[in-house]
This record gives structure tokens, sequence and C-alpha cells, in this order.
């Protein structure tokens, strides 16, 4: 089972220099896409070509791209902005760290045409603080369109100007969500705000602007470069356009993967992947980044398309999978989730500050051997008070791995209450009591 | 009572008097270099918004002394024109800011899922035992400081480490952390794997 598809976004990374302008220039897209938007479409016929390629946003929520464009006002006498979201946090997810580190004109090029689009003169990189060895090459690599005329002022004489930025965050996985990551660039906590109004109409400086992950601002090129029925002709209708999974866990070989969306989940684990390491056997799989519930492997023969996977009652998210073995003790992975949802809540809302810290305790105490039998249905209940009362997805996110591994699961925690030790005959890694720093 | 009935608040966690602040430290003012650096990180914002820049500020502050102290953040607030309450704000929100010092090499493992499935827990405790320091701490001789971390965003490349905020190691195993140290004193930052994909210039490399 292997995959054959000529990637569009990644098809060069693994060749020496692939980042450099020159290299872009002679390969890939070499701006020819951004010449083309401004040169023969008006920023008008740029969002309607993208609406029309089926383009949905790559950072969870599948959001049509074109429509958030059309959203951002364009009578606003105020500067229009993008804000290229870079913070890649989701657990499990590595495809933009990839697509900045070896394609990085693909990204500025992006940046560029979504400028052009909305009106917009500026764009702002926010990515993560981690990522400094990227941002490094990044940093390089706009200098280098600047002096080629990329961007700048004046651009192809056509009289636009664009200028892209990097911004640096500083360990924060809430500077994901969209208005957190506006607030952070503003210089304060990330912490998200209440919406409406929605950042098209009052966004970063409270003016309008469109929030976009790095994957799908590369997508953009290709959309404007082949035009927009060739790119809806990739995948499976409503999920058009090449995907970049990222593959981990116990796996072979991990890594991220491009396929169009009616490649299967199986396929990657067992095809891309390599299958499971050590001869194990597939337990279960996270399918688009901790914030998803689990599916099990009688589940995993569909497309890893964010409509067939929304149907098996999970969602394709940041396409994330995380592939895990029969060793792994399901209440100790749940712990290990919300040790990181407890430590990235950001405070704003009651029920997520408190509620994960409520959640990992119990999943502590249950994994410690010391837990009842009702604090199982107890983690029920509080995941229930924690579900769409908070004003960021975050806490729908926390709870998704509590609630989906007591539903298929359930056994096991019962086990760890009943037995008051892990019953799953764990390997190396999952075994022993994490230390913890808080 | 809180919004649960069976579940109580967090015991004083945040009660004020176990509030530690940060400390004092000299008086604070960029060297000539970093004020450049900093006046060219401002100018990518407008003119009314230099509050932007203050995580770059925060960012020199911290290249400059190995910490962010409480008179470097009234420093920054007098840099990007906001108050110093706003200044702390900011760096006691982002967990890459240090508030006190630390040791020469600030190891942060990955404790993530990926990482987790992959040994990092092995890793942290064989960290741990070498140092003998518990996460969090620095060791006797002020070279070390073991932290953990959550995802890095390498989870290919699990467990990963991330050193001094911008230096890389990937793939690092317990058997492998007794080397892993004795490089890392006796070669510096240059010892580390970084983080890069195949094909890369050798230019790229972080350390």
């Amino acid at each position: 089972m292997s995959v054959s598809f000529q990637p569009l976004l990644t098809r060069f990374v693994r060749e020496p220099g692939s980042a450099t302008l020159d290299f872009y220039r002679a390969r890939d897209l070499g701006y020819e896409a951004l010449r083309k938007a401004v040169t023969t479409l008006q920023p008008g016929e740029v969002i309607e070509q993208v609406k029309a390629s089926g383009l949905r946003g790559r950072g969870g929520a599948g959001f049509p791209t074109g429509m958030k464009w059309q959203f951002v006002l364009k009578d606003s006498p105020k500067p229009k902005y993008i804000c290229c979201n870079a913070d890649e946090s989701e657990p499990g997810t590595f495809k933009d760290h990839l697509l900045m580190e070896r394609n990085p004109h693909l990204v500025i090029e992006g940046c560029a045409i979504a400028c052009y689009a909305i009106g917009a003169k500026v764009a702002y990189i926010y990515i993560r603080g981690e990522f400094y060895h990227v941002q490094r090459i990044l940093e390089r690599e706009i200098e280098a369109a600047y002096r080629a005329g990329f961007l700048g002022t004046n651009i192809f004489g056509t009289g636009f100007d664009c200028d892209v930025y990097v911004h640096r965050g500083a360990g924060a996985y809430e500077a994901g969500e969209e208005t957190a990551l506006i607030e952070s660039l503003e210089g304060k906590r990330a912490q998200p705000r209440i919406k409406p109004p929605f950042p098209a109409v009052s966004g970063l400086y409270n003016c309008p602007t469109a929030v976009n992950n790095v994957e799908t601002l590369c997508n953009v090129p290709l959309v404007i470069a082949h035009g927009p029925e060739w790119y809806a002709a990739i995948g499976p209708e409503k999920n058009s356009g090449p995907k970049l999974y990222c593959v981990s866990g116990h796996v072979n070989t991990p890594g991220v993967f491009e396929a169009p969306m009616s490649v299967t989940l199986k396929e990657l684990i067992f095809g891309c992947a390599g299958g499971m390491r050590d001869g194990r056997t597939l337990k279960a799989v996270i399918p688009g980044g901790s914030s998803t519930p689990v599916l099990l492997p009688d589940q995993i023969d569909i497309p890893a398309s964010f409509d067939a996977i929304a149907k098996a009652g999970s969602m394709l998210g940041s396409a994330a999978i995380i592939a895990l073995d029969d060793t792994t003790c399901m209440v100790w992975m749940a712990k290990n989730l919300l040790a990181f949802y407890r430590h990235e809540s950001c405070g704003k809302c009651t029920p997520c500050r408190e509620g994960a810290d409520w959640l990992y305790k119990l999943l502590a105490r249950i994994e410690a051997g010391e837990g009842r039998m009702a604090d199982i249905d107890l983690l029920l209940d509080v995941s229930r008070n924690i579900g769409g009362k908070t004003l960021c997805p975050f806490g729908d996110a926390a709870i998704a791995p509590v609630v989906s591994t007591i539903r298929h699961f359930r056994g096991e925690y019962e086990a760890h209450v009943r037995e008051g030790r892990c019953t799953v005959p764990a390997g190396w890694r999952g075994r022993g009591t994490a230390v913890m720093a808080h | 009572m809180s919004f649960h009935p069976q579940m109580d608040y967090a015991p004083a966690r945040f009660h004020r008097s176990a509030r530690r602040l940060a400390d004092q430290g000299e008086p604070f003012a960029f060297t000539p270099e970093r004020q450049a650096a900093f006046d060219r990180s401002v100018a990518r914002y407008p003119a009314d918004r230099r509050r932007s820049a203050i995580l770059a500020a925060l960012y020199l502050v911290q290249e400059q002394q190995g910490y962010v102290s409480r008179q470097a953040m009234r420093f920054v607030a007098t840099q990007v024109a906001c108050t110093p309450a706003e200044v702390e704000d900011v760096v006691t929100y982002y967990v890459m800011y240090y508030r006190r010092p630390v040791g020469t090499y600030v190891l942060a493992v990955c404790r993530t899922l990926s990482c987790a499935l992959n040994g990092a827990e092995r890793v942290t405790e064989a960290l741990a035992e070498a140092l003998g320091v518990e996460p969090g701490g620095t060791d006797a001789t002020g070279t070390f400081t073991l932290t953990e971390f959550e995802c890095l965003g390498a989870c290919d490349r699990a467990p990963v480490v991330m050193v001094n905020n911008e230096h890389w190691q990937e793939r690092l195993t317990p058997d492998r952390v007794p080397r892993f140290l004795e490089d890392l004193r006796a070669r510096g930052l240059a010892a580390l794997g970084g983080c890069l994909h195949a094909g890369a210039e050798p230019g790229d490399r972080a350390s």
C-alpha cells in the first residue's frame, strides 16, 4: 500500500537548497502565481478563484478560505492585515515546520497573494517561539524576496505594496486560536476574545484581519497558478487540494506525507508510515491532533478528509495522526494529554481552567491505582460542564481524549480502579510515573 | 463551593501569599547593539503600537542578562510604552521567559504524547538522575537547568529536547543521555544535532 501522488507542496523538500529563492524560481512556482494575480486579476477575482477551488482552512476547523477573505470588510477606511498562523502547537502536528523550513517562499508567496486579495499591505507570520531555527531561514528568505522585488513597494510595477514580517511567539498553545494570536501580536497574553466581532471585522489593532494557517496560504499560489478547476479536481468533492498528513507515534517511519484527501487513514499508517513498530498491533488512532476523539482500528478504512472523519465521529483537525499500539494504556494516554491541556489552558474561562485541572487530577488518581468507580462518571460529568462552555474551542479539545477513551476503553478505566494498577501489558514507553514540574 | 458540586477549586495555588516575585536584579538598559535590534523590531508595527514588540524586547533582555528581572521589566515598559504591570502580565504568561537565573544550558524535554510514546518520560528521568535535579531545578554547578515542555512540533523525530530556547537535539534516548551531557559540557551548543530535515544547507544549522 503506497500512495502514488505527485506532491505539490512538498515536492522538492528533500532536495538540497530547496529553501532558497533561486531554487524556488528555477524549479517551483517562483512567484509566477503572485505575478499572475497582481497583473491580470482584480482582488475580487482572486477571492472568487479561491472560493471556486473549494480550499478549506488547514489549521483545524476546515472553514472555506475564500469565504473568510470575503468577510473581511473591504470598505473600511482602516488598514487590513493578514496574519499567518505559524504557531503550530497542536500535539502531533509538524507539517508547517517542514513547509517553512524547506519551502519558505511558497509561504511568502501565499502571504503576498492573500494581502492582495483582501487589500492588506502587511502580513505578519506569527511563528511559535520554539521554531527559532525555522524563523532564521524564513527571515533570510523574506529578505531575498525583498531584494528580488517580490515584496516591498510597487511589486511588478503595479503599485501593489506588501510587507511580510515574522513575529516570534514565546510558548503558548493558546496563541494558535485566531483571536488569541491577535492578542499576542498586540503584545498581550494570548487569550481569546469574545466573538463577534470576528477578526474579519475587528481583528489586529481593531482592523479587518484574516488569520490563515501556513498550509492554507501555501495552497493559494497553487490555486492561482493552475486555476480553481484544476485544484478542485484533486481529491474528493468539498475536500479538494493536496493535504499534508503528520503521522507519528508507534509507527516505523513517522513523517509528513502529502496526499489528496481521498487517501485513507489506513493507507497513511500502514503504507506511508510503514506500519506499526516492532510487529505490534494497532490499538487506536488519533486522527487530527490531540484535540480530536480517538478512532478504533476498524474505523480507519475511511478517507482522511474533513467530511469522512467527521462522519466517523472525530475530526480531521490539523491532520496529525498519532498511531497507538497495544502497549499503550489509554488512561495513561488521557492523563498525558490532560497534563498538556491543564498546563496550556489560558485561564480566561473558568470551566476550562479549573475543569482541565480536575480532569487531570482524576486521571492521575485512577492511573495511580487510587481511583474509585464513581470517578469514571465524574470525569464524564466534569467534561459535560466544560464542553461548549468556553470562549474558544480549547474546552472541547481538552475533553475529547477523556470522553472518547472512556467511550471506547471503559473496561481499562474500570480495571485500573478494580486492580489498583495498570493491566495493559505495557512496553517500556508507557511505563513509570511521569515527573511533573508544576 | 465551586461550579461543580463534587470538585473543589485548586487549594490556594494562586493565592497571592504564595506568589513568588521575580528577582529585582540590577538596573537594566539594552546594550547599543540590542537597542538597535529592538528599534528594528519595533519598526515592523504601526507607530502607535509599540507594545507589539514586547515579546521581541523580552527575548533581547533574556539574551543580555540570562533571565528577565523586575528592573528589566520596568525598562521594557518604558521601551514599549506600557506599564510595568502589563509587562509582568506577559512575562508570567509565556513559558519561554525565565524569571530567575538559570543554568548555562536549559534542557527542555518535550513531554507531550508523541514524544512520551517514544520514551520521553524515561529521558527526563535519565537526565534528572544524571544531573541530580528534579525537573524545574538547576544542577549544583549551575551548568544545566532541566525542564519539561509541551509539544515542540517535531513529533517525527521524538523524543526531542530543546536547549536554550533556540537549539535542538532530536531522537534523544535514555541510553544516550550520559554521552549527550558529556558532549554538551565539552563542546557546548555545537554538540547538538539540531532539528533540520535532510537537504538542509550547513549554514542552516542552528547550533
